[in-house]
């Protein structure tokens, strides 16, 4: 790989725009919306909203990886509890204290827009462009089954399985000593 | 699912996005007050994670050094994005308890007005 | 683990020439028509069926508290002098059982008058109906209402993906949205409550019902809901070659049946879990602030998730798109004098099975509608509390008594692993019941009241009057 400044602007490879491009822009031009709108929105409910958007348009995009599997359980995992455990949150403090929420704008975000920008700008010349090439998949056609994936999870990685189990047991039982009012 | 195959888009376009949501999430963590909201973008910038591994097992999926198994069936990519929603699933459950609390104690979500333990 | 690719002709389907005509002209259509009529075929009947399960509702809940129901509407009067009307009908009624009543409701509700509440976050009140709407129709994306060979199988399931069972779940967990999001938009705090108590039952009750659906995936061996299809149609507990192996049948799917169902009732918010939208607890909860189309579309939602998740349980439980539990064709070939027989129900289970599902569609809807008309509303801490406390540790042993049932099966044979499940079973009742006697001990030690009950006719013995 060549450094940041080397060899001139590396071209884009030419690609051909059909179902597939159209498919993946949608889905990209949803995602990037509402990653902006998470950013963006002074209310958090909408800055909410927004993330199940995007949390969507990302389980779509796997699902056109290949990667059924995984998609679902974004859906599932993801949208369809950790979000509506941020809603509830944000609601029963709307409830307790309504207003205390909303922000307003001010320049660090222009400043953090800048940062990000930079960033942006050294992850895709460094990492980005110079992948081009890996443009066939190769990765077996079954990886985005459930039967390879309990199969890795519970021959190859069966350690970092039992310890994720007891990582989430960890966090209930902590949740719920949080949660709990001293009465 | 074989006809899922052609749908997809070049490795770059993949790579590119999650650099992008990667990126904004970084905007929201460092800029935002409430902490709520820093949570939801720490929750993108894992997202982008989990499409970056996604997208690379998909085309690359091969490790640096030899592997026993047969080099397109290592599943390396898709078992770090179990593991990174597994991990995000009790951060934000663990997080969120830690938000409610300190609300109760002190009526209000301001990031910037927590620095007690500033010395 | 049964087979995914049915490439035998299946012994139902005996293609006719109108059958192999159908399905040269599917075949050659593109995938993307085919998949428009497979959702049409879904989508069309489910939208007309739903007037059908409201009048269903009224008059069967009526009849279950000794009264009536509607039955006027639909009534024709012919008229009395006019020369179209044959004689025996002048001036005389025709009764039609009141079946245009959800037309009626129907046309009422989009008739009256729209109050939109002035301080509400519009975006999202507008848009939280269609959220609550959706769930009910995309649960049928995986689910087969006739079996999955033959003409049947190019026109059902909507998309047989490899997730199918998890895509339920998916779509049933995004089901919490429309009512979390009703419930805030509207801008009032009862509202919002009840949206949060809403939503937290059915989360709470999904976890049992993905145990109990993770149950009978492990008994399968695979998430495609035709496989769910296939495996219930081996012989009976592995052994009885002339029964179909429907999952209710088994013990331990039995056990998650009936799990499944209680799940079920919970996530449609119906009686007796319906303390969110009860009118004289939260005023009408999380859709008090919604009226005409918007509560008639909440009102649709909640009908055609409860047609579509009985027809999961038929799927998952009953065994689907078949009639009875009975393999018609190893009763042909097991008794030869009733080949022909067994040969024409074969036959007539393969074509009527679209009949078959919605028949059992309807079966769960009178279940729905008579629990509703028996059973008492639960109060909301009894209804957490029959979610993580019974229902989920309930089904967490039934799953892994069916785990230890198929390891064991596998090392010691059939009778093993019988073995194994008794004695795992024994255990389990065991541990609960000295749960239940420590409870029982707690329970005792605390200091009872003493009610006497005293006759106001009677003075009170040196009571001053």
């Amino acid at each position: 790989m060549e450094g940041i400044w080397g060899a001139g602007v590396a071209q884009l490879a030419p690609t051909q725009v059909g179902g597939p491009m159209l498919l993946f822009a949608v889905l990209a031009a949803v995602a990037v919306a509402s990653g902006v709108g998470v950013v963006a929105f002074n209310s958090p409910v909408r800055s909410a909203l927004c993330l199940i958007a995007n949390f969507l348009s990302l389980a779509l995009l796997y699902f056109t990886l290949g990667a059924e599997m995984l998609g679902i359980i974004q859906v599932v995992v993801y949208t369809g509890a950790i979000m509506v455990l941020f809603l509830f949150v944000l609601m029963l403090l709307n409830l307790a204290a309504p207003g205390a929420l909303r922000e307003s704008r001010d320049l660090r975000r222009l400043g953090a827009g800048a940062l990000a920008a930079a960033l942006f700008v050294l992850v895709v010349v460094q990492a980005v462009l110079p992948l081009q090439e890996a443009a066939s998949p190769q990765a077996a056609d079954y990886y985005g089954t459930p039967m390879a994936l309990g199969r890795a999870l519970f021959t190859e990685y069966v350690w970092p399985f039992e310890l994720a189990s007891v990582l989430l047991l960890v966090g209930i039982v902590g949740s719920i000593l949080l949660a709990k009012r001293r009465v | 699912m074989g006809e899922v195959r052609s749908l997809m888009a070049p490795l770059w376009m993949y790579l590119a996005l999650g650099a992008f949501l990667f990126a904004t999430g970084v905007v929201g963590v460092v800029s935002r007050r409430n902490p709520i909201v820093i949570f939801m973008c720490i929750e993108l910038m894992l997202n982008s994670v989990n499409l970056t591994f996604l997208s690379l097992a998909r085309f690359a999926p091969w490790l640096p050094v030899a592997h026993e198994l047969e080099p397109k069936a290592w599943m390396g990519g898709p078992a770090a994005v179990i593991f990174v929603m597994a991990v995000a699933a009790a951060e934000v459950a663990v997080g969120l308890g830690i938000i409610m609390a300190i609300f109760r104690l002190r009526d209000e979500v301001d990031v910037d007005e927590m620095n007690l333990l500033r010395g | 683990m049964p087979d995914s690719q049915a490439g035998i002709r299946p012994a139902g389907a005996r293609s006719g020439k109108v059958a192999a005509g159908m399905m040269d002209f599917l075949q050659q259509l593109h995938p993307a028509w085919l998949a428009l009529i497979r959702v049409l075929l879904f989508v069309v009947p489910l939208l007309l069926v739903v007037p059908g399960l409201i009048w269903w509702e009224r008059r069967l809940l009526a009849w279950m508290q000794d009264r009536i129901g509607p039955n006027r509407v639909a009534t024709i009067t012919w008229p009395k002098d006019a020369r179209w009307v044959p004689p025996f009908l002048r001036g005389k009624k025709t009764r039609l059982f009141g079946l245009l009543q959800p037309i009626a409701d129907g046309i009422k509700l989009f008739l009256k008058e729209d109050i939109t509440p002035a301080a509400i976050d519009r975006a999202v009140y507008f848009v939280a109906p269609a959220i609550a709407l959706f769930p009910a129709f995309a649960l049928g994306g995986t689910l087969p209402w006739a079996p999955p060979e033959g003409v049947y199988g190019l026109l059902t399931p909507i998309a047989d993906v490899n997730i199918g069972v998890l895509y339920l779940m998916a779509v049933s967990s995004l089901g919490a949205y429309g009512i979390i999001l009703s419930g805030y938009a509207s801008n009032n705090k009862y509202s919002l409550l009840g949206g949060l108590r809403a939503s937290a039952q059915l989360i709470s009750y999904e976890l049992a019902m993905g145990m109990s659906i993770a149950a009978v995936v492990l008994a399968t061996g695979s998430l495609k809901m035709t496989d769910m299809i296939k495996a219930q149609t081996e012989p009976l507990w592995g052994v009885a070659p002339l029964f179909d192996n429907w999952n209710v049948l088994t013990p331990m799917g039995f056990v998650a049946a009936v799990v499944f169902l209680i799940c079920m009732v919970a996530e449609t918010n119906r009686a007796p879990f319906d303390l969110p939208e009860a009118e004289n607890e939260l005023i009408a909860g999380y859709h008090t602030e919604y009226s005409s189309m918007k509560f008639a579309s909440f009102f649709m939602g909640e009908y055609a998730a409860m047609f579509v998740f009985s027809g999961v349980f038929a799927t998952l439980f009953l065994g689907g798109p078949n009639m009875v539990p009975v393999d018609w064709v190893a009763l042909g070939q097991t008794v030869p004098a009733l080949e022909g027989f067994g040969r024409l129900m074969a036959s007539v289970n393969y074509w009527a099975s679209p009949l078959t599902f919605v028949g059992k569609c309807a079966f769960g809807i009178t279940l729905f509608i008579w629990m509703r008309a028996t059973l008492p509303r639960l109060r909301y801490d009894q209804l957490m509390a029959l979610g993580w406390r019974s229902l989920l540790p309930l089904a967490v042993a039934n799953f892994l008594i069916v785990a230890l049932y198929l390891l064991c099966t596998d090392l010691y044979g059939a009778g093993g692993g019988w073995i194994a499940v008794g004695a795992a079973f024994a255990l389990l009742a065991a541990f609960f019941a000295s749960l239940a006697r420590a409870g029982r001990g707690r329970r005792e030690a605390l200091p009872r009241r003493e009610i006497r009950l005293v006759d106001p006719a009677k003075p009170k013995e040196g009571a001053a009057l």
